[in-house]
């Protein structure tokens, strides 16, 4: 199976029918949902956080931060960025309750500092790692978007990125271009050495406690 | 985009980004809706110290909005003694979350770039000359 990331850039790829595919399949849903569920879990907010997410596509994600119970530490309002006009326009159709933005994250993160207490992202960072045209390097995407990132966080600010890696070296591309921005990093994963591995880039502000350690 | 939003949000120009005149982005022709959301007090109580109220005052002017407070509210007038919700945090649940910018423009006070929004979503793509 061709990995999407390698034939198209996301603005193409995510086009009308491919969003579509995206929010209807139910097997897409849940294993998203899951992800999102276990980075909530790993960022453990103790009360009604102002999250960004990282490539919200369809409001998947979102939905679920919006409901997260009084009990859990929600709800959480949420910022949205995503490439895709069309995975955009099917978030407005679902309704969902944060807002969004038309951006691409390697342009950076247009936020003041300090804006956000979390930020969430599924299965977009490996993203960054096309350089679309001769002017842009995956290099210097990771760097726009991490520091970015970073300078949007508040301190004590958590940031978790699960993402795909295409193999070891784009692994240890992103999460270095993380730790040259100043995140405390580290890189857990789930199921490892199995065709469901599911890596995830936890990264903190201003140090704190690091989970796992990053290869 | 609510109000809350554009509280945070900057010029994304690198040769704006850290520059005071490309915050807050100045709304233009801008229609505005209100839709009635939860009110979500511990939400509102966290997120009032890193509101920038300067900002929050200059944005509901340009928008043609009532005047808001001199100073940002206290985090003590949140709620009523009993310990219900106060007017103020009715207010700042109404003007923060429920408040929002459908269409028009975002304008740089530095460069003067325009983000367009449609449907609420801003588009802050940059052509990559401008990145
Ligand atoms: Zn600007």
């Amino acid at each position: 199976m061709s990995r999407p990331e390698d034939t198209l850039p996301p603005d193409l790829f995510y086009n009308d029918v491919e969003s579509r595919k995206y929010t209807t399949s139910s097997r897409i849903k849940n294993i998203q949902a899951d992800m999102t569920n276990r980075a909530l879990e790993l960022l453990d907010l103790k009360e009604p956080s102002l999250i960004l997410d990282i490539g919200c596509g369809s409001g998947l994600s979102g939905e679920i931060l919006s409901d997260v119970s009084e009990d859990e530490g929600g709800p959480h309002a949420w910022v949205g960025m995503d490439i895709s006009s069309s995975m955009l326009a099917q978030a407005l159709d679902r309704d969902v309750e944060g807002d969004m933005l038309l951006a691409d994250i390697g342009q950076g993160v247009p936020f003041r500092a300090g804006s956000f207490d979390a930020a969430i992202s599924i299965s977009a960072i490996q993203w960054l790692c096309n350089a679309e045209t001769a002017d842009v390097s995956p290099e210097g995407r990771l760097k726009r978007f991490f520091d970015g990132l970073y300078a949007s966080l508040k301190r004590g600010g958590k940031a978790v990125c699960q993402f795909y890696p295409k193999n070891a070296q784009q692994r240890s591309m992103i999460s270095n271009a993380a730790i040259k921005a100043g995140f405390g990093a580290g890189i857990l994963e789930d199921d490892p050495e199995t065709k469901n591995v599911k890596v995830y880039l936890v990264l903190t502000v201003g140090g704190g406690d690091v989970t796992g350690t990053v290869s | 985009m609510k109000l809350l939003t554009l509280n945070f949000l900057t010029c994304a120009r690198k040769t704006c980004k850290s520059l005071p005149a490309a915050f807050p982005l100045h709304p233009r022709e801008a229609e505005l809706e209100q839709v009635e959301t939860d009110m979500n007090a511990a939400l509102i109580k966290n997120i009032l110290p890193r509101l920038e109220w300067d900002a929050m005052k200059t944005v509901t002017t340009e928008l043609g909005l009532p005047n808001l407070p001199a100073e940002t509210p206290a985090p003590e007038d949140l709620a009523t003694a009993d310990g219900e919700p106060s007017q103020t945090l009715k207010d700042l649940h109404v003007l923060l979350m429920d408040t929002a910018v459908v269409s028009g423009k975002l304008v740089c006070g530095n460069c003067g770039h325009e983000y367009a929004v449609k449907e609420g979503i801003a588009n802050f793509l940059l052509p990559s000359h401008m990145v």
